[in-house]
C-alpha cells in the first residue's frame, strides 16, 4: 500500500531534479521501445535526439518548431497557476490565426510597418475572443471550461477548413484548400545573425517568443497581477479575502492564455506557411500543455521545456527519414515524458513511501 | 500515564479497550502511549483541546488509521481493527463530526451503503421510518441529502448507526452543529441508549457538556492521556486544566472607554440565504466605540461566516448606508478598500482564508497589505519591502520561524494564528474584526493574542470579535450580543451579565433579550 | 432511406461503445480525457489479431483487452500516484495516437475480413424495421447490451450504488470503508475495455482496414456525448444516434449538394454539448442529483 504525506516543504533540489528523471526515464523507455522495433537502441535515440541538432542551421529550426510552443504554453502557465483549466489553446491558436489572416488578407497593400502591428493585434484578439466563450460560460454558469474550450476547439478547426475550402479559397490554387499567399509585409522573417548568416529558418518571432516568456516570468512572480494569480489558484478565498475579483482573474487568465495562442497562431503562419490552410496548428495547443507542465509552470522554464519538446517533435521527423519509423513515435515519448513528469509532481508534493498491509488508512487530516 | 483505578467493580471486563497507542504522522506524534477502557451501559467522554489526538484515537478504534503501536481489546480479547467495516462487525458504530453522507443519494440509499448488502430498499425505508419514530428523530427516508438541513443530517448519521445495532457508539463532537434545544434531545436519545445496554464515547472539548452527560472522561493532551476521571461533581475549571495543562490564566478585562465615539456601525444589515447550508442574517444593528473591544457570542453555524464575509466585504450588500466606518459609508467596499479606509480583518479559518498555506510568509503579509502604501509599486512587488514586513511582524509578534520567510505550512497552528493577528495589529486598524482568534492555539498564544487586542483597543481601536469561546468573550469583552439564527441580540454590558444569561440566549431564548436591552442603549463606559 | 438510417445506425455504435465506457469512469469521479487514445490502442490490435489469427471475434476480445490495459496506465498515474487527472488523460490520448501507429505500422494497406451480420430469427423478417433493426453484426448488439446493462447495474445494484457514492464524495465513502481506489479502477479499466470495443468496431466492421488515427476523434466525440448525455445511460443512445446522424447528414448533404456547408453540421455535436453544459450548470437540483460532484478531484487514499 502506497502511503501519501504532503510535503511542508519543497526543497530546491528536488524541483530541478525531477524534470530531469523524468527525461531520463522517458529517454530509457525510448530506448527500449526502439530494441523491442528492432532497431539499436543508442543509435536509435541518437538519430532521434542529437542528430537532429548538430548543426548550426540545424539549432535555429529547434528554436522555430519550439517558437508556437513557448508562446502558447507561456499563456496557459497563467491559466493553470491560477487553476483554470484551459484545455482549448488549440482552438485559441487557430482563431488567432483567422483573425490575422483576415487582416493580411484584406488589406495586402499595407506597408510592414502598419500590417504587421495590426496583424498582431488582431490575432491576440481573435485568440482572446475564443477563450472569452468558456471564460464567460463559467464565470456566468459555472460551466466547465475543460469540455467547454475542448469542444471549441474542434469547433476552430471545422471552421477554419471552412474558411479556406469556401469563402477564403484562392480562386487559382487549384482546388487545394488554401488561401492566397499573404503579401510580402504580412511575413515575419528570417534574422540574417552577424557574421554567422542565416540560422536555418530562424526568424523574428522566435526572438519575440523569447522575450514573451522572460515578461511573463516576469509578471507571475514580481506583479500584483502575478501575485492574485498565484493565490486564486492555490487558495481561492484567501483571494476573495485579500479582495481579489475571482471572476475577473478567471476571465483575466483566459484572455492571456487566448491572446498568447492566437499569437502563436499569427507567428506560426506569417513565419511558416505564407497563407492559411486547413491545418494551421500540428497540435501545438495540446503539446503546449505539456510544455506547460513540463515547465512546472514557470514561463521562464517553458523556454527550456519548449525546446526539449520541440527537439523531440524534430526527432520524430528525422527517425522518419532516416529509420523509416513512423513519425507517431514523437507521440509516444511525448505521452511517456508527460507521464513521468505528472508522477514527478506527485514525488514532488508528497512524501510516499511504501508500507505493508494497511488497507484503511484515513484520508482526514490528522 | 493511564489511571486505571476508575474502573468499575460492578464490571469486571471493558468492552472495550486500549493500552498503549501510539500513532505517528511524519515527526508529529498524534497519540503518544494512550490506554483507555469503557464498560457497557457506560457514557465516557474523550476530553481534549483541538488538536489533541481525540480524531485520531478515535480513528484507530473505528479502523480508519492502524496504530503504529499498542493494542485494543474488544471484550478482553485482542482485536485489530482493519477497516470500519470491521469494527461496525464487531459492534462499534461511529457518527463522525463531518457527516459522511452522499449529497446527491435519498437517505434510504445512504443508510443502505452502510448496512450489509441483501436489504431491499423498501424493507430499509420502512426500518428507517419506525426507528427514527421510535427515538423522535423524524426523517423521510426517500428524500435526497442537499435538500436536508445540517440538523437532520445528523439523524441520519445516527439512524445509520443505530439500524446496525452497535453495542458501542462513537459520537464525535456531535454538539458543535446543534443548538442547545437539539443538544438536549440528543442527550436524552444518548442517555437512552445507555440504558438500553449501549456504551457511548463521547468526544467533546465542551466541559458543560461533558458534566451533564457522561460519568467518566478521558482527557488528551497533546496527544497523551493524561488520565480517566469521574466527571460528576467536578468544575469545569479541573476539567479545563486537565486539559490544557497549565492554571488557566485569566486575562483581566480592561475598564471599558467613558463618552467615547462611535467607530464602527453596522444598521440593519440583511443577507438572504446562500445555499441549503448556510443561515440568513436578518437585520443585524452592531455599534462599536473606540477603545471597545465588542463581543459577539453565538454557537456556530448561527451565521458567524456569513456575518464575518459581510463584515470584511466578500460578501457585499447593494444597498449603500448599512456599514459605516467612522462615519463614512463603506457598504459598497471590497475588502482591499475597506482595509485603506483602515479596517483590520483576521478570519476564523488560517489555512486557506487568512493565509496561503503553500506560500511565504512575506507573500502572506502582501494578502493584506497590497491596497496599502509600500509594498507594490506601479503594480510591481517590492520583495525586499515584503520581507522586511514579514519580520516586522515575526519580531513584534513572538512568531517563532524555523527559517527566515518559511512558508506558511510550516508554522505550527499558534506560531501562524500570531502571524494572522500581528499582520492585522501592526497596522493599527482603526476597526478590526476578528473571529475565533484563539480557535485551536496553544493557551500560550491565546494569552499573548487577546493581550495584542487589548493593546490595539487601548489605543482607541474598536474590535468587534465573534467567538464560540464564551470564557473569552467574558474575559476581554466589553459589551456582548449573542448571535442566534441570523440574528443578533440587542447589546449587554460584559459586567452585568453573566454567563448563564449569554447562555440561554445562545440556544436562542428570547425570553431573556430584556436583560441585555437595559444595556444596550446605555453609552459603554457607563456601566464601568 | 433505410440504406441512410442502417448507415447511421452503424456509426453509432463505436459512440455507444465509448461513452457507456467513459459515463462509468466519470460516474466513479473520473475524467479520463484519454478516450481517443484507448479507442485507437482498441482499434489496430482488434485488426492486428484479426489480420494475424483471421477469426474478427478474436479480434473483438483484442480490442477490449487493449483498451483496458491502456486504462490501466491512466489508472497507475491518475489513482496510484494521484496525477491530475485532465494532463494524465490528455497525455494518454497522445501516447495511445502515437504507440497505435508505431504497432500499426506493418498493418497499413492490409485489409480484414470483418464482422458477419447475424439475423436474428423472425425479428429480422419483420418489414422495414427487421432489416434496419434485427441484421446487424454481433458488436452492434453487444453495445446495447452495455448499454441496458450500465443503467440497470447504476440503478438497481448494489455495486452501483456503491459507484454512484464514490463519484459523489469519495471522503465519505472512504470513511464508510468503501475501496474508493479499487472502485474508480475498475471503473476506468470498463471505460478502457469499451473504448477499445469502440475502437476496434472501426476496422471490424466500419472500415476494414487500418490507418494511423483512424478513429478521427470519435474519442472527443464521446467524452462529449457523455456530458451531453448527462451522466444518463439512457439519454446516450439518443444522443449517438443524433451524433451518428449528423455525420451521415453531412456525407450525404454533400453528395446532393446541400447549401449548409458539411463542416457546420459537423460543429453541430460539439455546439449541442456546449448547450447542454449550460443548461446542467443552471439547474441546480438536477446537477446535484446527476452530474458525479467528485468528477476530475484528487482522492489521496492516505495521508
Amino acid at each position: 500500500m502506497i502511503s501519501m504525506i504532503p510535503r511542508k516543504h519543497i526543497p530546491l533540489s528536488l524541483t530541478l531534479l525531477t524534470p530531469t528523471i523524468a527525461i531520463i526515464l522517458t529517454l530509457l523507455f525510448g530506448a527500449g521501445i526502439f530494441g523491442l522495433l528492432g532497431f539499436s537502441p543508442l543509435g536509435s535515440l541518437y538519430t532521434f535526439f542529437v542528430a537532429p541538432i548538430s548543426r548550426p542551421d540545424q539549432i535555429g529550426d529547434l528554436f522555430v518548431k519550439a517558437c508556437p510552443l513557448i508562446i502558447t504554453a507561456t499563456g496557459l502557465v497563467f491559466c493553470f497557476r491560477a487553476n483554470v483549466w484551459n484545455i482549448g489553446a488549440e482552438g485559441q491558436l487557430v482563431f488567432g490565426a483567422i483573425f490575422s489572416g483576415w487582416m493580411a488578407l484584406s488589406f495586402p497593400h499595407w506597408p510592414a510597418m502598419t500590417l504587421m502591428p495590426a496583424m498582431i493585434v488582431a490575432s491576440i484578439i481573435g485568440g482572446i475572443f475564443w477563450a472569452m466563450i468558456p471564460a464567460l460560460l463559467k464565470v456566468r454558469f459555472n460551466t466547465n471550461e475543460i469540455l467547454v474550450s475542448l469542444m471549441l476547439t474542434y469547433v476552430a478547426a471545422l471552421f477554419i477548413d471552412w474558411l479556406v475550402r469556401g469563402p477564403w479559397r484562392d480562386p487559382m490554387s487549384f482546388g487545394f484548400p488554401l488561401t492566397k499567399m499573404y503579401s510580402d509585409a504580412a511575413l515575419i522573417h528570417r534574422i540574417d545573425v552577424p557574421f554567422v548568416g542565416m540560422l536555418g529558418q530562424l526568424h523574428w518571432g522566435v526572438v519575440g517568443a523569447l522575450i514573451l516568456a522572460i515578461f511573463g516570468g516576469f509578471v507571475l512572480s514580481r506583479t500584483i497581477l502575478g501575485f492574485q494569480i498565484k493565490v486564486m489558484g492555490d487558495a481561492p478565498r484567501a483571494g476573495r479575502f485579500a479582495g481579489f475579483n475571482p471572476n475577473l482573474i478567471t476571465i483575466g487568465v483566459m484572455a492571456i492564455a487566448g491572446g498568447a495562442a492566437g499569437l502563436a497562431g499569427m507567428v506560426e503562419v506569417s513565419a511558416s506557411m505564407g497563407q492559411l490552410q486547413p491545418n494551421v496548428s500540428f497540435g501545438y495547443g495540446f503539446t503546449a500543455i505539456i510544455v506547460a507542465f513540463l515547465a512546472r509552470l514557470n514561463p521562464v522554464g517553458v523556454i527550456f521545456a519548449g525546446l526539449i519538446v520541440a527537439l523531440a517533435e524534430l526527432g520524430g521527423d528525422h527517425a522518419q527519414i532516416a529509420l523509416g519509423m513512423p513519425k507517431v513515435v514523437t507521440g509516444v515519448f511525448k505521452g511517456v515524458l508527460l507521464f513521468m513528469l505528472l508522477a514527478g509532481e506527485t514525488f514532488n508534493r508528497y512524501h510516499i513511501t511504501w508500507r505493508h498491509p494497511a488497507p484503511m488508512p484515513g484520508s482526514r487530516e490528522q | 500515564m493511564s489511571q486505571k483505578s476508575n474502573a468499575r467493580g460492578s464490571h469486571p471486563q471493558p468492552l472495550f479497550e486500549a493500552v498503549g497507542i501510539t500513532k505517528q504522522f511524519g515527526d508529529f506524534t498524534a497519540n503518544d502511549d494512550v490506554s483507555f477502557r469503557i464498560y457497557p451501559e457506560e457514557i465516557h467522554a474523550l476530553l481534549g483541546e483541538n488538536g489533541a489526538g481525540k480524531s485520531t484515537f478515535v480513528k484507530i478504534a473505528y479502523g480508519l488509521l492502524q496504530p503504529d503501536k499498542g493494542s485494543l481489546f474488544w471484550n478482553g480479547e485482542l482485536v485489530s481493527i482493519r477497516g470500519p467495516k470491521q469494527a461496525r462487525q464487531l459492534g462499534i458504530g461511529m457518527v463522525f463530526q463531518h457527516f459522511s453522507l452522499f449529497d446527491a443519494l435519498t437517505v434510504a440509499e445512504n443508510i443502505q451503503l452502510a448496512m450489509p448488502a441483501g436489504e431491499s430498499i423498501t424493507s430499509l425505508s420502512s426500518r428507517i421510518s419506525s426507528i427514527s419514530r421510535d427515538y423522535g428523530i423524524e426523517v423521510d427516508p426517500a428524500a435526497r441529502i442537499y435538500n436536508l438541513s445540517v440538523g437532520q443530517q445528523q439523524r441520519v448519521e445516527i439512524i445509520r448507526c443505530l439500524l446496525q445495532e452497535p453495542k458501542l457508539l462513537i459520537m464525535d463532537e456531535p454538539t458543535s452543529v446543534l443548538t442547545p434545544q437539539e443538544t438536549e434531545q440528543l442527550f436524552s436519545v444518548l442517555r437512552r441508549f445507555a440504558e438500553n445496554g449501549l456504551a457511548v464515547l463521547f468526544i467533546s472539548h465542551k466541559l458543560d457538556e461533558i458534566r451533564a452527560l457522561t460519568s467518566r472522561a478521558t482527557v488528551l493532551r497533546r496527544g497523551k492521556n493524561v488520565g480517566s476521571v469521574t466527571t460528576k461533581g467536578r468544575s469545569n475549571r479541573e476539567l479545563a486544566e486537565m486539559m490544557i495543562g497549565a492554571k488557566v490564566k485569566d486575562v483581566a478585562r480592561q475598564q471599558a472607554p467613558a463618552d467615547a465615539k462611535v467607530l464602527f456601525e453596522v444598521k440593519g444589515l440583511n443577507r438572504a440565504k446562500a445555499n441549503a447550508f448556510a443561515v440568513a442574517l436578518r437585520n443585524i444593528s452592531i455599534t462599536a466605540h473606540a477603545g471597545e473591544i465588542f463581543g459577539i457570542a453565538g454557537i456556530a453555524g448561527n451565521g458567524q461566516d456569513e456575518l464575518m464575509a459581510a463584515l470584511t466585504g466578500e460578501w457585499r450588500t447593494e444597498k449603500p448606508g448599512v456599514i459605516k466606518l467612522d462615519g463614512t459609508d463603506i457598504s459598497i467596499s471590497g475588502p482591499a478598500e475597506r482595509r485603506v479606509a483602515g479596517m483590520g480583518f483576521i478570519p476564523e479559518e488560517r489555512n486557506g482564508h487568512a493565509a496561503v498555506p503553500s506560500m511565504s510568509l512575506a507573500d502572506n503579509a502582501l494578502l493584506t497589505n497590497h491596497s496599502l502604501a509600500g509594498v507594490v509599486r506601479g503594480g510591481v512587488l517590492d520583495l525586499v519591502g515584503m520581507r522586511a514586513k514579514a519580520a516586522a511582524i515575526a519580531a513584534n509578534f513572538d512568531v517563532r520561524l524555523p527559517e527566515p520567510n518559511p512558508l506558511a505550512s510550516s508554522l505550527s497552528g499558534g506560531n501562524l494564528q500570531k502571524f494572522v493577528v500581528g499582520r492585522e495589529i501592526i497596522k493599527v486598524p482603526r476597526v478590526l474584526i476578528v473571529s475565533q482568534p484563539t480557535w485551536g492555539v496553544d493557551v500560550g498564544a491565546a494569552v499573548f493574542i487577546r493581550k495584542a487586542m487589548q493593546e490595539l483597543a487601548a489605543k482607541g481601536s474598536a474590535v468587534v470579535m465573534i467567538s464560540q469561546d464564551l470564557e473569552e468573550i467574558f474575559a476581554i469583552a466589553h459589551r456582548i450580543v449573542v448571535l442566534h439564527n441570523g440574528v443578533l441580540s440587542p447589546a449587554g454590558s460584559a459586567t452585568d451579565l453573566t454567563a448563564e444569561k449569554v447562555g440561554l440566549l445562545m440556544g436562542g431564548d428570547t425570553a431573556h433579550t430584556s436583560d441585555l436591552a437595559g444595556g444596550s442603549d446605555v453609552a459603554p463606559g457607563a456601566s464601568a | 432511406m433505410e440504406a441512410l438510417m442502417l448507415t447511421v445506425l452503424l456509426t453509432s455504435v463505436p459512440l455507444i461503445f465509448a461513452a457507456t465506457g467513459e459515463l462509468v469512469a466519470e460516474r466513479s469521479g473520473v475524467l479520463n480525457l484519454g478516450v481517443e487514445g484507448m479507442m485507437l490502442m482498441g482499434a489496430v490490435s482488434a485488426f492486428a489479431a484479426t489480420a494475424i489469427v483471421g477469426n474478427p471475434y478474436l479480434g473483438v476480445l483484442a480490442g477490449a483487452v487493449a483498451g483496458a490495459m491502456t486504462a490501466l496506465v491512466f489508472s497507475l498515474f491518475a489513482l496510484g500516484l494521484a496525477t491530475n487527472q485532465v494532463a494524465t488523460g490528455l497525455a494518454l490520448t497522445i501516447f495511445g495516437t502515437g504507440l497505435s501507429g508505431l504497432v500499426g505500422a506493418p498493418f497499413v494497406g492490409g485489409t480484414i475480413e470483418g464482422l458477419p451480420n447475424l439475423a436474428i430469427p423472425l425479428l429480422a423478417d419483420l418489414p422495414v424495421i427487421g432489416n434496419l433493426l434485427f441484421n446487424h453484426d454481433f458488436m452492434a448488439y453487444l453495445s446495447i447490451g452495455f448499454l441496458l446493462a450500465v443503467g440497470w447495474f447504476l440503478r438497481r445494484t448494489r455495486a452501483g450504488l456503491v459507484l454512484r457514492a464514490v463519484g459523489n464524495s469519495h471522503d465519505s465513502a472512504h470513511a464508510l470503508g468503501y475501496p474508493v481506489l479499487l472502485v474508480r479502477f475498475c471503473a476506468v479499466s470498463f471505460g478502457g475495455m469499451m473504448a477499445g470495443l469502440g475502437g476496434a468496431y472501426l476496422p471490424l466492421v466500419l472500415t476494414p482496414h487500418w490507418s494511423e488515427g483512424m478513429t478521427a476523434g470519435r474519442g472527443w466525440i464521446a467524452l462529449a456525448l457523455v456530458v451531453f448525455a448527462s451522466w444518463i445511460p439512457s439519454r446516450i443512445l439518443v444522443g449517438a444516434l443524433l451524433f451518428g446522424g449528423i455525420t451521415i447528414m453531412q456525407l450525404a448533404g454533400q453528395a446532393r449538394g446541400w447549401v449548409v456547408p458539411s463542416q457546420m453540421l459537423s460543429m453541430l455535436p460539439y455546439i449541442a454539448t456546449i448547450i447542454v453544459l449550460v443548461v446542467i450548470a443552471r439547474n441546480r437540483e438536477f446537477a446535484l442529483a446527476n452530474s458525479p460532484a467528485c468528477l476530475g478531484r484528487l482522492f489521496i487514499g492516505s495521508k
